[in-house]
C-alpha cells in the first residue's frame, strides 16, 4: 500500500517534471532554431516566426488532450449512434427509433424533465433565501459554511447518508431511519420510500438539492453584496416594504447571476448519474438518461449504438446552454 | 453596509430570521451527523435504536433461560437455582417476565410469585434467585424467561477498524489518493501554460480557441465514454498493456478538467496588470521567463482554487473511475468501494456509515481548511460578468 502511495507521488513529481521539461525544452529549441542574431532581415523574420510558433508550444499539450478526450469522442459518439451494438454495421436512425419507443427511455426522459423542473429551481430558491437571511446574522458565515459543506461530499457518500435516512424496517419494529421514525412517531405507517413510484424521484432529488443549495447560496450571496447601496436607499425612502425591496429591487439586479446558477445546476442535473445508480439503479421508475446510458454501455456485453444514441440526446439537451455560455463569454472578452 | 443591515433597518423581525436559519442549518447538518454518530456506535445497538438516541441507553427485549436443574441447591426448606441472566454481557435488567406476551410483567428487584410456591427475583445487575418449596422437576434446560435489558451507550472504533482492514476501504483509500494527487497536479501545469498563451500572446484563432474551451466545459462526460473506452482497449491491445491503468485515468481526469481549468486561470491571468508584463518584455524577458517568473507566482490564488476543485472532483468521482479504472476489487476507489458495499452490505449500517465517513473525511478536511479558495474559485467560474 505504502509503495502505491510512493509511486503515485513519484508519478506526480515525474509528471510535473516531464511537463516542465517539455515547456522548457521546446522553448529553448525554438530559440536556438530561429536565432535572433545575424543580419537584420533574417533576425526579424525569425522573431516573427517564433512569435507565431510559440503560442502553440504553450497550447500544445492542452489542445492535444482536449482533442483526444473531448472533441474526437463527441464526433465519434455521434457516428456510433448510427451503428449497431458492436459498431460494425450501419443501422441508420434505428437506435433513435428504438429510443423513441422504448419504455425505459421514455421513463428516463420523463424523470429527467422532472429533475430539471424541480432541482435547479429549488436550489436557486433555497440558496437565495438562505443567502439573504444569513447575511444579517453575526453567525451568518458559520451557518453558510455548514449549508455549503455537502458540496464537498461525493454523490455516492451523499447517497449512503440519505439511504440511512430513508431506511425501512418492517412494521412494528424500531425504525432506525429518521424519516420512518418521525412518521411512526406521529402515528403513520413506515414506508419503503425509494420504492414508491413517481414520488421516489423526489426523494432522490432531495439529495442533489441538499448538495447544490450551498453552491447557489455562495454565489448569490456574493451577488447580493454587489448590489449598489443607493438603489435600496431610494426604495426605502419611497416607502417600499422588505418584501417589495427583495423582489423588485434586489432580485432584478442579480438576475444575471440567478441565470448562471440556474444553468450550471441544470447541466449538473442532466448528467446526474451516481445518485440514481447507488440509490435505486433505476428501479421503481427512477431511471434517468445518464444511468440508462451507463447501463447500455455494459449490460449484456454492451450496446454501443443505443448507448451512444442516449448520450447524443444528452448532448443535444446541453447544447442551448453551451451556445449561451459561449456568447456570454465572447461578449465579456470583447471588453478586453 | 451589508444587505443585512439594510434589511434590519427595513425591520424584518430578527428573532424569526435567527430561528429559521437555525432550523435550516440543523436540517442541513442532520444527515451527515446521523452517519457520523452511527459510525462510532456499537453494531448491536445500531440495529435496534435510532442514532438520535445514541447518547441515552437503549432498552430492548431479550429472551433467556434460567439455570438448569443441575444448579439446584437446597437452602433450608427451599430449593434454589441462582445465577446471573446477563452472563457477563453489559447492561442492566429493568424488567422481566415469564411469558412472551408479557415480557415486562415484573420490575427488576422485585420478587414475582409464579404460583405453586415458586418465586423468581431478578435484580437489575442480572443476578437472580429462583426458589420453590418442592424440588424443581419440570424443566431440564432451564426455565424460559424474558428480560428488558437496558444497555448503556457504547462507542467504539471497531467499525472503522473493520472497514479499513476487512472491507477493503483501506486499500481503496490508497487507490483514491493514487488517482487524485497526480490528476490534480498535472492539469494545473498544462492549463496554466495554455491560459497564459490565451491571455498574453497574440495568434490566429485565439478567439475561436477560447470559445471552444468555454463550450467544452459543459460537454457531458457521457459523450466521451464509449469512444474512449474503445480507444483505450485498442491502445492496450496494440501495446500489449492492460487498458485500465492509473496512467489512463490520470490522463482522462486531466483532460476532463482542462476546459474549466483553462477558463478559470485565463480569467485570472488576463486580469493581471498589463504594466508588469510589458515592462518585463521591454527588459528583454521572453514569454517563457515572464510566465514562470511573474505570472505563475502571481496566479497562486487561482491555481489553489482550481486545485481544490479538481481534487474534490476527482476524489468524489465515480463514473470516470468505473469506466477507466474498472471495478476490480484491488483497484476500486473509495466511491466505487462504497457503491459496491451498498450492494453487498445493504443493511449493515455499521459498515456503511464508517466507510462513508472515511470517504468523506478528506474532502471535508480540504473543504474546511481551504474554503476561502473554493469560494473564490466558484465565483470566478460562474459570476464573471453575470
Amino acid at each position: 500500500m505504502l509503495s502505491q502511495i510512493v509511486s503515485a507521488l513519484i508519478v506526480m513529481v515525474v509528471g510535473v517534471f516531464v511537463a516542465a521539461a517539455y515547456f522548457y525544452l521546446t522553448n529553448r529549441a525554438l530559440d536556438l532554431a530561429l536565432p535572433d542574431k545575424g543580419d537584420v532581415v533574417t533576425a526579424s523574420r525569425n522573431l516573427r516566426t517564433r512569435a507565431m510558433i510559440r503560442p502553440w508550444l504553450f497550447l500544445g499539450p492542452a489542445v492535444l488532450l482536449l482533442t483526444i478526450y473531448l472533441v474526437y469522442p463527441v464526433i465519434a459518439t455521434f457516428i456510433l449512434s448510427f451503428y449497431g451494438r458492436d459498431a460494425q454495421e450501419f443501422v441508420g436512425v434505428s437506435n433513435y427509433i428504438w429510443a423513441a419507443t422504448d419504455a425505459g427511455f421514455r421513463q428516463s426522459i420523463f424523470n429527467n424533465i422532472l429533475w430539471l423542473a424541480v432541482v435547479p429551481a429549488a436550489c436557486t430558491f433555497f440558496g437565495l433565501v438562505i443567502a439573504v437571511m444569513t447575511d444579517r446574522l453575526p453567525w451568518g458565515n458559520f451557518a453558510k459554511s455548514l449549508v455549503f459543506m455537502p458540496m464537498a461530499i461525493s454523490f455516492v457518500g451523499a447517497s449512503v447518508i440519505w439511504k440511512f435516512i430513508y431506511d425501512y424496517r418492517g412494521e412494528g419494529q424500531i425504525q432506525i431511519g429518521i424519516l420512518n421514525a418521525i412518521v411512526q412517531y406521529f402515528g403513520g405507517q413506515p414506508e419503503v420510500w425509494l420504492a414508491i413510484p413517481f414520488w421516489n424521484n423526489f426523494f432522490l432529488m432531495v439529495i442533489l438539492i441538499w448538495i447544490q443549495t450551498g453552491f447557489a447560496m455562495v454565489i448569490l450571496s456574493a451577488a447580493l453584496r454587489g448590489i449598489p447601496e443607493e438603489t435600496i436607499e431610494a426604495a426605502v425612502i419611497d416607502g417600499a416594504s422588505g418584501w417589495q425591496i427583495f423582489w423588485k429591487i434586489m432580485v432584478p439586479q442579480i438576475w444575471g447571476t440567478i441565470a448562471t446558477v440556474w444553468t450550471t445546476i441544470t447541466i449538473l442535473v442532466l448528467k446526474v448519474f451516481d445518485i440514481v445508480l447507488t440509490m435505486t439503479n433505476g428501479q421503481w421508475n427512477t431511471e434517468v438518461l445518464a444511468n440508462l446510458m451507463f447501463g447500455w454501455m455494459f449490460q449484456g456485453g454492451g450496446d454501443s449504438g443505443r448507448s451512444a444514441a442516449i448520450a447524443v440526446v444528452l448532448m443535444i439537451a446541453v447544447t442551448p446552454i453551451m451556445i449561451w455560455n459561449i456568447r456570454r463569454a465572447n461578449e465579456e472578452m470583447k471588453g478586453r | 453596509m451589508s444587505i443585512g443591515k439594510r434589511l434590519a433597518r427595513i425591520g424584518l423581525p430578527r428573532l424569526i430570521v435567527n430561528l429559521t436559519v437555525l432550523v435550516v442549518v440543523a436540517l442541513w447538518v442532520m444527515p451527515t451527523l446521523g452517519i457520523f454518530v452511527s459510525s462510532f456506535r456499537d453494531k448491536d445497538q445500531l440495529t435496534v435504536s435510532g442514532w438520535w438516541t445514541a447518547f441515552s441507553s437503549s432498552e430492548r427485549n431479550e429472551a433467556g433461560r434460567l439455570g438448569a436443574l443441575d444448579l439446584m441447591k437446597q437452602d433450608g426448606p427451599l430449593y434454589v437455582i441462582s445465577g446471573n441472566v446477563l452472563e457477563g454481557k453489559p447492561g442492566s435488567v429493568s424488567a422481566f417476565g415469564t411469558k412472551a406476551v408479557a415480557p415486562r410483567a415484573y420490575k427488576a428487584g422485585t420478587e414475582a410469585d409464579l404460583g405453586d410456591g415458586i418465586k423468581l427475583a431478578i435484580n437489575s445487575d442480572g443476578s437472580y434467585r429462583y426458589t420453590s418449596n418442592a424440588p424443581f422437576t419440570e424443566d431440564n434446560t432451564g426455565r424460559r424467561i424474558y428480560l428488558a435489558v437496558a444497555t448503556p451507550p457504547v462507542f467504539t472504533m471497531t467499525n472503522y477498524h473493520n472497514v479499513l482492514t476487512g472491507e477493503g476501504i483501506g486499500q481503496s483509500f490508497v487507490n483514491s489518493l493514487t488517482v487524485a494527487i497526480p490528476a490534480t497536479v498535472i492539469p494545473i501545469l498544462v492549463a496554466a501554460f495554455a491560459a497564459y498563451a490565451l491571455s498574453w500572446m497574440s495568434f490566429k484563432g485565439r478567439t475561436l480557441l477560447l470559445a471552444a474551451v468555454v463550450g467544452l466545459i459543459v460537454v457531458p462526460l457521457q459523450m466521451s465514454l464509449i469512444p474512449l473506452l474503445r480507444l483505450y482497449n485498442d491502445v492496450g491491445t496494440f501495446l500489449g498493456v492492460p487498458s485500465k491503468t492509473y496512467a489512463g485515468i490520470w490522463l482522462a481526469h486531466t483532460a476532463f478538467g482542462l476546459p474549466l481549468a483553462i477558463y478559470l486561470l485565463r480569467n485570472y491571468i488576463v486580469g493581471l496588470p498589463k504594466e508588469i508584463i510589458e515592462s518585463a518584455r521591454v527588459d528583454g524577458a521572453g514569454d517563457f521567463e515572464i510566465f514562470t517568473k511573474i505570472v505563475l507566482p502571481l496566479s497562486f490564488p487561482a491555481l489553489a482554487s482550481f486545485a481544490i476543485f479538481q481534487f474534490l472532483w476527482v476524489w468524489n468521482d465515480l463514473l470516470v473511475a468505473m469506466v477507466f479504472l474498472g471495478t476490480d476489487k484491488d483497484k476500486l476507489v473509495l466511491t466505487g468501494a462504497l457503491n459496491a458495499l451498498l450492494g453487498s452490505r445493504g443493511g449493515n449500517w455499521e459498515i456503511l456509515s464508517a466507510s462513508a465517513f472515511v470517504s468523506i473525511l478528506v474532502p471535508l478536511l480540504v473543504f474546511f481548511s481551504l474554503q476561502r479558495y473554493l469560494v473564490r474559485g466558484l465565483l470566478a467560474g460562474s459570476v464573471k460578468g453575470g
